[in-house]
């Protein structure tokens, strides 16, 4: 049966939400506009605000008040002062568009709600009828993924964008009194922007806006053939969610992502209010503290991705420079940048004209980052960037539309910004804050110039010329040889920039800097020693953290005896600094330790023994149960295993036979678990039947043992998937992973049989094994084969030889009523299988059958990171002091509001 | 001259630097025989290419040479480019487990004699979910380093 009514309520919602944006939109423009006329004039209250505003200068920071006279607006002389008295009345007549503006910016919230809910009913329900639920769900599907199927697909995660865009709304229009209307004239417009690319809606044969999530099946593929012979068809079961991305991070590291999105437009919202009312510098105060906020949001969901990568994917680290990572890491760079901008614009015109430019290129290159993952244009250039959904003509538009509006704006505002009277000497904060925003900006220049090389190419196509430029081959060495020196100076900046912040250096006595920087010397010198550090580019980013750490520790400890608030961007600086000396030493001094030393070279290329080849022999081959020496270690292959949905751990795969086509899978024997059967022999058990799990007996000098799975996923979207397994100690991670192995799904393909005649005693080979047939008993005891009085059973015991000791094989014959029957003994180890076929009592020889079968291995490749956790620590840190500091900034904005002058 | 020009100039000469990196580093989409040329002229320059391949008339791929018992690290295939020239490739690092699925394959490295020494392969395997698109995974030889 097919669900039609809650895909249409969803539809009905999308169209609400995208028409009240619009009419949001027009209303707030409206109050805007009669707001404008009526404040354009007040010349005496903009100086009176001024005046109160200088003088509440950041706390801590001397009080000298700005000179009222060069930083009024030019506008003042213009507009006639008689206007000045209607000033406080002339919004009341237009209350009735406000109330207008508000009601439909409050129903859009609703409607954003009603598709969210919409949606998620269709999938929680498996309404595989549904495009979206099937492409991205299945009954497979444990519960605690539904919630991230949502935003598997591109409109479910245009929708949570949206959905973060309309909470921020509400939140803002309850918290400021004076910037409502031109402010959520922007943020209604982005809404209507974006609810446009859900909305599904096609013009003609060509025009498509839009792509709804709420599609039928049979509307999103009208050409499958089932339809045409069954219209009504449903599919059984959906397509189901990648696997890959079946992980907690991958449910909230999405939903962080889109927040940090939505929190971008919140400065670029205030920015564009506060030039549309002609104060270019009143809007920072209430932006400020969601700027920083957004800040840390997108930095969280960045590091949060960049956690799932290091646990997820194989390529070993928790950044590959890919284009998606730095789709939002270049806009991140610029956010910080335009926090740091923002809080020198009160005493630098520079500084604010620069806050002006960044706050809308931080918006701008979200838009940017978007049109890259979600046009298709990235093409080969990237692994996981978003398929083409046909909206990439709408995404420019996007694009365009904000790029024209805002420079317009900035650009007609422009002289309304004073000039400073005298330059910026290098003993103000303003200075080095300033230079600080410059080197984050230039890092954020050569990323994206690098990143947006498809981009080019594709510009130059469009102007009939052929490009073939590709992106650099080594894109960790082309980012790395720039972003190296840009932290290093930015983690010296943010020393230096502290102590001018808080007026250590004055009257040019750079005394105060002396202490912290031979404390800095000695630690390095330490650190440089005992880490071994010989490369002199990291010494130079190592001392240049060191040097952040202690300078912005020395001031930390100043300001925590004097107010504790204000010590957020210190913190913040500290966190940085650690997140630079843990990624310094986990990426530079990874270590691989599976080296294959094994001596076994051997191979028919030639170029095989030149030395350039030698870096690449980083894997080592384990078969089954054969220990080998790694490094420290002496590693051992265990065998396959399988996760159940109900059973802690793992368990060997050959305990259940799965089911074909199902995620369940049947027991072949009691399923015990540490002592606890969790399943009887027979039952059937839900699995994860997608994921094997390779056992690694990792045994240390000590004698102490530990075992690591990493994992192998047969992943129907994106072919075989390798994921790590990593130990995790205090001073370094191990990581570990299966470089390839035997096809987990192939039939075992046995040899064609080989039949051996021999004595008791004899010696001969199986294999290139040597094995002895050492006796032959009679038995009583043959698994699965009840033996009567008349009966008989004998065992074999043949002995097989191999570099690791010794195997008995056991193979049975049995005579049960006059029947003859053989039991046959595997060996998966040795990839052996022997039968006893024959027993001629005349000549005493005894017959085998025997198969082979490639033996079980894996190719195993391992390396340390040592310091990841003073990278993880950094970031924990970084958020506090974030955090910290939009509290601060929060409660100063509020208490201005309060006053009626923010 | 005043601070902020010195302070400009020096700003605008690192974006030069970088954009001149940027257009140092980038690699390009090459053909197995101007690649050939490439290595001839002693330029050692990474390079990208795009080819097929080698499949014989029953569609079974040729040329596939991967022996993880004897060398895990070595792999060898034979790939047509765009202009059905044929070329050994190989690979110092094991086979990407789904590299026969793939109906389109970049190599990325350079002409070393008779052979295309590859250090990382963008596969483009057919996607199940979406009728006639292509998904694309990667796989490096090398370790990343910092």
């Amino acid at each position: 049966m097919i669900h039609t009514t809650v895909g249409n309520i969803g539809h009905f919602f999308v169209i609400l939400s995208f028409v009240t944006a619009l009419v949001s939109t027009i209303a707030y423009l409206l109050v805007a506009l009669s707001q404008r006329k009526a404040d354009s004039a007040p010349v005496e209250f903009e100086r009176a605000e001024r005046l109160e505003y200088a003088e509440v200068t950041s706390a801590g920071a001397g009080r000298t008040s700005i000179p009222v006279s060069s930083k009024r607006p030019r506008t003042d002389k213009k507009t006639p002062s008689g206007k000045a008295a209607v000033a406080g009345k002339a919004g009341e007549p237009r209350n009735d568009w406000r109330m207008l503006a508000r009601w439909a910016f409050y129903v859009h919230g609703v409607a954003v709600v009603g598709i969210v809910g919409a949606l998620f009913y269709i999938v929680s329900n498996h309404y595989f009828e549904y495009h979206y639920a099937w492409s991205y769900s299945s009954k497979a599907l444990p519960a605690e993924y539904i919630i991230s199927s949502f935003w598997h697909g591109q409109e479910g995660s245009f929708l949570l964008w949206i959905f973060w865009n309309a909470v921020l709304g509400v939140i803002l229009i309850n918290t400021n009194r004076k910037w409502e209307a031109p402010m959520m004239m922007v943020f209604a417009l982005v809404q209507a922007f974006l609810a446009s690319m859900i909305l599904g809606v096609v013009f003609g044969d060509t025009l498509k806006i839009g792509s709804s999530p709420f599609l039928l099946l049979r509307e999103a593929m009208p050409d499958a053939p089932i339809f045409a012979t069954d219209p009504l068809f449903v599919p059984e079961d959906g397509k189901g969610m990648n696997p890959l991305l079946q992980n907690y991070w991958m449910v909230i590291h999405p939903p962080t992502l889109f927040l940090g999105f939505a929190l971008t437009l919140v400065p670029f919202a205030y920015c564009m209010a506060g030039l549309w009312r002609n104060q270019p510098l009143e809007w920072i105060r209430p932006a400020l503290p969601w700027t920083l906020l957004g800040a840390m949001i997108l930095g969280v969901g960045i590091m949060m991705g960049g956690y799932w990568a290091y646990e997820t994917l194989n390529f070993g680290g928790y950044w590959n420079w890919d284009p998606v990572e730095n789709a939002v890491y270049v806009p991140w760079l610029i956010m910080v940048a335009a926090l740091h901008t923002m809080l020198i614009a009160k005493r630098s015109s520079t500084g604010l004209k620069t806050a002006i430019i960044l706050t809308i290129a931080q918006f701008i290159l979200i838009l940017y980052s978007t049109f890259l993952t979600r046009s298709g244009i990235l093409g080969n250039a990237s692994v996981h960037s978003f398929t083409d959904l046909g909206l990439s003509g709408q995404l420019l538009v996007y694009l365009f539309a904000f790029i024209i509006l805002s420079v317009f704006l900035a650009a007609r505002k422009w002289k309304l910004i004073p000039s400073d009277e005298q330059e910026t000497s290098v003993y103000t904060k303003e200075f080095w804050l300033f230079i600080g925003a410059t080197v984050l900006c230039l890092a954020g220049f050569q990323v994206i110039a690098t990143t947006s090389i498809p981009v080019y190419n594709s510009i130059l196509e469009s102007f009939g010329k052929v490009s073939n430029l590709a992106l650099p081959v080594d894109q960790i060495a082309h980012y790395n040889k720039f972003q190296i020196w840009f932290f290093a100076i930015i983690a010296l900046l943010s020393g230096i920039g502290q102590y001018m912040w808080w007026r250590k250096v004055e009257n040019r006595n750079w005394n105060a800097l002396v202490t912290p920087a031979i404390l800095t010397l000695l630690i390095s010198a330490g650190l440089i020693a005992f880490g071994e550090v010989r490369n002199p580019v990291y010494m130079a980013l190592l001392v240049a953290s060191v040097f952040a750490i202690v300078a912005n520790g020395t001031i930390l400890l100043g300001v925590i005896r004097g107010n504790y608030r204000l010590s957020g961007g210190a913190v913040a600086h500290i966190g940085m600094a650690l997140m630079l000396i843990g990624v310094l030493f986990s990426s530079g001094y990874s270590r691989v330790i599976s080296l294959n030393n094994s001596g076994i070279l051997i191979s028919r290329s030639e170029d095989f023994t030149k030395n350039d080849n030698k870096e690449n022999k980083e894997n080592v081959l384990l078969w089954l149960n054969q220990s080998e020496r790694m490094d420290q270690y002496q590693l051992t292959y265990r065998g396959q295993r399988i996760e159940a949905r109900d059973v802690p751990g793992y368990f060997p795969r050959s305990w259940v036979q799965l089911i074909e086509g199902d995620f369940h899978g049947i027991a072949l024997r009691d399923i015990d678990v540490n002592g606890k059967v969790y399943h009887k022999k027979g039952d059937t058990l839900a699995l994860f039947p997608e994921n094997i799990f390779y056992e690694v007996e990792y045994r240390e000098p000590s004698g102490k043992i530990f075992t690591l799975y990493p994992r192998l996923q047969v992943n129907e979207r994106m072919g075989v998937v390798l994921s790590p397994d990593i130990s995790r100690k205090v001073g370094r991670d191990l990581y570990t992973y299966v470089a390839t192995a035997p096809d987990p799904t192939a039939e075992d393909q046995w040899d064609k049989t080989e039949t051996y005649s021999v004595a008791l005693k004899d010696t001969f080979f199986l294999n290139d094994y040597v094995a002895i047939l050492d006796d032959v008993v009679r038995t009583n005891d043959v698994d699965g084969t009840e033996l009567g009085p008349n009966d008989a059973a004998v065992k074999a015991q043949v002995r097989v030889l191999d570099k690791n000791g010794e195997h008995i094989l056991s193979p049975a014959f049995i005579i049960k009523d006059r029947l003859v029957g053989r039991r046959a003994e595997t060996n998966e180890e040795l990839g052996l299988r022997i039968q006893l076929n024959e027993i001629d009592p005349r000549t005493g020889k005894f017959t085998f059958a025997v198969n082979r079968k490639q033996r079980d291995y894996i190719v195993l490749k391992a390396f340390e990171k040592p310091l990841i956790n003073v990278l993880w620590i950094g970031t924990f840190i970084l958020v506090i002091g974030f955090l910290m500091a939009t509290v601060r900034r929060y409660r100063e904005f509020s208490k201005m509001r309060n006053k009626g002058m923010a | 001259m005043k601070l902020s020009h010195i302070f400009g100039i020096i700003v605008i000469a690192i974006a030069i630097a970088i954009i001149v990196s940027t257009a140092g580093d980038a690699s390009s989409y090459v053909t197995f025989t101007q690649a050939a040329q490439m290595a001839k002229d002693g330029n050692d320059d990474m390079i990208h290419v795009v080819g097929k391949l080698k499949k014989d008339a029953a569609g079974q791929i040729e040329g596939l040479f991967y022996q993880p018992e004897m060398d895990p690290n070595h792999f060898e295939f034979t790939l047509v480019d765009n202009d059905n020239r044929v070329q050994k490739v190989v690979y110092n690092a094991p086979k990407p487990q789904d590299f026969d699925r793939s109906e389109q394959v970049v190599v990325i490295g350079s002409m070393q004699d008779d052979h295309f020494q590859c250090n990382k392969i963008l596969l483009k395997c057919p996607s199940k979910y979406q009728d006639g698109k292509l998904e694309t995974t990667e796989h490096e030889a090398k370790t990343a380093k910092l």
